[in-house]
């Protein structure tokens, strides 16, 4: 579960497309467990950063109303292909990941 | 609000908490995105929400913000949401569904070369409108859709 991420960039045209799926459980913290009745205790990504060129092209903020294994997908200019793409997420519990993607033709 | 107030309160206590991050973003609204808006994620009310978020719970309806989403969502826990916007100098998109626990799901802050579009994927408790808000050059700009949800997304 922990740091897996799958990033696809591209360029379409003279802009990048990017889309992205953070695999995460995403707990609202609202849940019950069904065996023991007790809450699931919130766990969920509260801030993402997408970063080209030491630029943060696009930050999410988050909160548990963001499904589980999120996925987001946006569009930018400036890079070209070959160009590295960054996206690190911080979630409630301190736990973190990221991962880089080259955009592609 | 009583802007002393909260300037003496952030004054007073040292302690760098998100909480006091949002109350001194009464006055500053950059100020509450340096740091993850707690007050605004655990807002149960939406213009609370909007107003900790954004400093500002007045958002006009405007046909330049086009919010997509399913008409029937058949699992409230996986609604693709995607907003579009043609302002200029867009800020900010934030997704809200008011009928959650916590309407405010999610927030994006763009960078000048980013496009106004962005698509996430949230959950909806049921049958509601997703609001959608752009902040633009310092105002803010919202429109909705309805999503009929025939199973919820959120609690067991």
């Amino acid at each position: 579960m922990k740091n897996k991420m799958k990033i696809r960039a591209w360029m379409d045209k003279d802009k990048t497309m990017v889309k992205a799926i953070i695999f995460h459980p995403m707990e609202t913290g609202m849940r019950k467990d069904k065996k023991t009745g007790k809450k699931i205790p919130a766990h969920f990504i509260t801030e993402v950063n997408c970063v080209h060129n030491g630029k943060t092209v696009l930050k999410c903020l988050w909160g548990p109303g963001v499904s589980k294994n999120p996925f987001i997908s946006f569009r930018f200019s400036g890079a070209k292909a070959g160009d590295t793409l960054k996206i690190s997420w911080v979630d409630n519990k301190g736990n973190s990941g990221s991962k880089e993607a080259k955009i592609s033709a | 609000m009583q802007p002393q107030r909260r300037t003496l309160l952030q004054a007073s206590m040292a302690v760098g908490t998100v909480a006091l991050a949002a109350g001194a973003g009464l006055l500053s609204p950059r100020a509450v995105l340096a740091a993850w808006p707690k007050q605004a994620f655990e807002a149960r009310k939406l213009p609370e929400a909007l107003n900790a978020l954004l400093g500002n719970a007045q958002a006009s309806n405007s046909d330049q913000v086009t919010v997509k989403a399913p008409d029937i969502a058949e699992n409230g826990a996986v609604v693709s949401v995607t907003v579009t916007t043609t302002l200029p100098n867009v800020e900010s998109i934030s997704v809200f569904v008011p009928v959650n626990a916590f309407p405010l799901a999610a927030s994006y802050e763009l960078s000048d070369v980013t496009d106004g579009f962005v698509t996430g994927r949230i959950k909806m408790a049921k049958t509601s409108d997703v609001i959608a808000v752009v902040k633009a050059g310092g105002k803010l700009y919202s429109a909705k859709k309805g999503v009929k949800v025939t199973l919820g997304g959120c609690g067991g």
